[in-house]
């Protein structure tokens, strides 16, 4: 171990609730409190157990609504993480932090969202990261996330002979998982077919590429690893964690390298504080909220060479029973939304053995990222205690 | 009456007020420092390669050569949605900055990687000018 932040924190508590995709019936409020109160009994805990907050924020929820609503006594740490999707994991990596450095001893990380009210325009006019694309790409037509990473997978396209059928079994084993998943979204089974038929929304981003909007919320605790066998569940550990950042943040269209993410940087630093290597990996929950950007990651956290992402896919070993599962729960893809707080959960369920028919035979160690922001990553590898 | 729905003009700043100055006299110009040389866009303050504040603008030649592209179908903001689809080039531009907006090939050419572009004018009825990207010989 070549960091003292390697296993000085356990995540001991997840909760989700409200996956849907009909008109939201809860405040976003009440759907992050409601994961989060799930989180804290699942970990045997008590709101006032509660001395750390990092909710998703900057547009969420705040420390103070938690406080007010849990009741919470003595509050020593909080910090919003606005990296976008990569937030719930750099938040592993500063809860963590906060935790090693003695401050506090239990943080509550949480999200709720109303994806069918409030869309991904509306989320992404909050963030001032998107300053620059809102003022010189949105007038000429360019705003979205499909449409800012659409010419990112044309690129790699071009460059590594990488193709939209790629993309597709991407779509296809993830959806996969999800129909072993009961808080799955999207369970109907998909061909091919369906992929190559369903509509572009920008090329070569087809429908069947993108994430889904979504309701719900979603919830983790961090504690000190020292005080995670006294609790309700088995122990998973944070082995090695990071965040990494592009060149040109603000923009992807100014990045030298288009084929290629923050997550790069991140995950060279995570593996190096586990001390394993992407070998040692039996499943990982990947950020998908395109599946071109599943494949570019699958690259830069060393699976297989760049460009190499589109063999590597097709030879089968994301789906249930393949070497690498990927996205166990069914990701942004086909679950839900989350912005990648449900992968942390999955994982964590994952590595406690209790995945009911998503289970991975005997999972010992697996990686989670988050991906936000045109380029931020963020890499967490957990071990199971 | 009714009106058609607009895009919103941009929102210039203190650092980009020339950028968008220079579209509205068809020109492009692009920030430079004034200390060591080096081009840069988005406009900002500093300079990334010697950290000077002082910059100056600087007519740019125009040509460039196509690094990606996207074909839009799906547009999410509604003053768009009689133009899809349409194409967005992100142009490597002679002054090694980049370019994004519209690009506009002529019926048949498909776009490729290093494609020669010259940026042209479209002024907007929200009363700015945005670049688009030509191929270079069309
Ligand atoms: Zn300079």
């Amino acid at each position: 171990m070549s960091s003292t932040l390697s296993t000085a924190a356990a995540i001991t508590g997840i909760g989700e609730v409200g996956y849907s995709r009909s008109a939201p019936e809860q405040s976003e409020l009440a759907l992050e409190l409601g994961a989060a109160l799930l989180a804290i009994s699942d970990a045997g805990l008590q709101p006032r157990d509660i001395d750390g907050l990092i909710p998703f924020g900057p547009a969420g929820a705040c420390a103070e609504d938690i406080i007010t609503n849990l009741g919470l006594g003595d509050l020593k740490f909080s910090a919003h993480t606005p990296l976008g999707g990569a937030s719930a994991v750099a938040a592993i990596q500063c809860a963590a932090l906060a935790i090693h450095a003695g401050l506090c001893r239990h943080v509550l990380v949480s999200l709720g969202r109303n994806g069918m009210e409030r869309k991904i325009g509306a989320r992404l006019n909050a963030f001032p990261q998107f300053k620059a694309v809102r003022e010189f790409e949105q007038p000429s037509g360019m705003s979205a996330p499909a449409q800012l990473y659409a010419p990112m997978a044309r690129r790699h396209m071009e460059l590594f002979g990488t193709t939209s059928a790629d993309f597709a079994e991407i779509a296809l084993s993830t959806r996969l998982h999800a129909m072993r998943n009961p808080m799955a979204l999207m369970t109907a089974p998909m061909i091919v077919e369906d992929h190559q038929a369903s509509r572009v929304i920008a090329d070569p981003l087809r429908l069947f590429d993108c994430s889904i909007e979504s309701n719900g919320g979603a919830a983790f605790i961090v504690s000190t690893a020292q005080t995670a066998p006294d609790l309700a569940q088995h122990p998973v550990l944070v082995a090695g964690v990071a965040e990494g950042h592009p060149d040109e943040p603000l923009a992807i269209s100014q990045r030298a390298d288009l084929t290629t993410l923050g997550t790069a940087r991140a995950a060279e630093r995570a593996f190096a504080m586990a001390g394993i290597g992407p070998e040692d990996i039996d499943l990982a929950e990947i950020y998908d909220c395109f599946t071109y950007i599943v494949l570019c990651q699958i690259e830069d956290l060393g699976f297989c060479e760049k460009g190499e992402g589109g063999a590597f896919v097709q030879s089968g070993v994301l789906r249930p029973g393949g070497a690498l599962p990927v996205n166990t729960h069914g990701g942004l893809l086909s679950q839900a939304h989350m912005a990648g707080y449900n992968h942390v959960t999955e994982l964590v369920r994952q590595l406690r053995h209790a995945a009911g028919p998503a289970q991975v035979p005997g999972a010992q160690t697996g990686l989670v990222t988050g991906f936000g922001d045109m380029g931020d990553g963020a890499v967490a590898i957990l071990r199971r205690g | 009456m009714t009106t058609e729905p607009r895009i919103a003009a941009p929102e210039p700043t203190r650092d980009s007020q020339p950028y968008w100055g220079a579209l509205a006299r068809h020109e492009l110009m692009f920030q430079r420092c004034a200390d060591c040389g080096t081009w840069r866009h988005y406009p900002r303050p500093v300079c990334t390669h010697c950290f000077s504040l002082r910059s100056e603008w600087q007519r740019a030649s125009g040509r460039g050569t196509l690094h990606s592209w996207t074909t839009i179908h799906h547009a999410y903001d509604s003053a768009l949605r009689g133009e899809t689809p349409y194409l967005i080039g992100i142009a490597d531009m002679e002054e090694s900055v980049r370019l994004a907006c519209r690009l506009v090939p002529p019926d048949g050419m498909s776009p490729s990687i290093g494609l020669p572009l010259r940026v042209g004018f479209t002024d907007q009825a929200g009363g700015f000018t945005l670049p688009v990207l030509h191929p270079a010989g069309g």
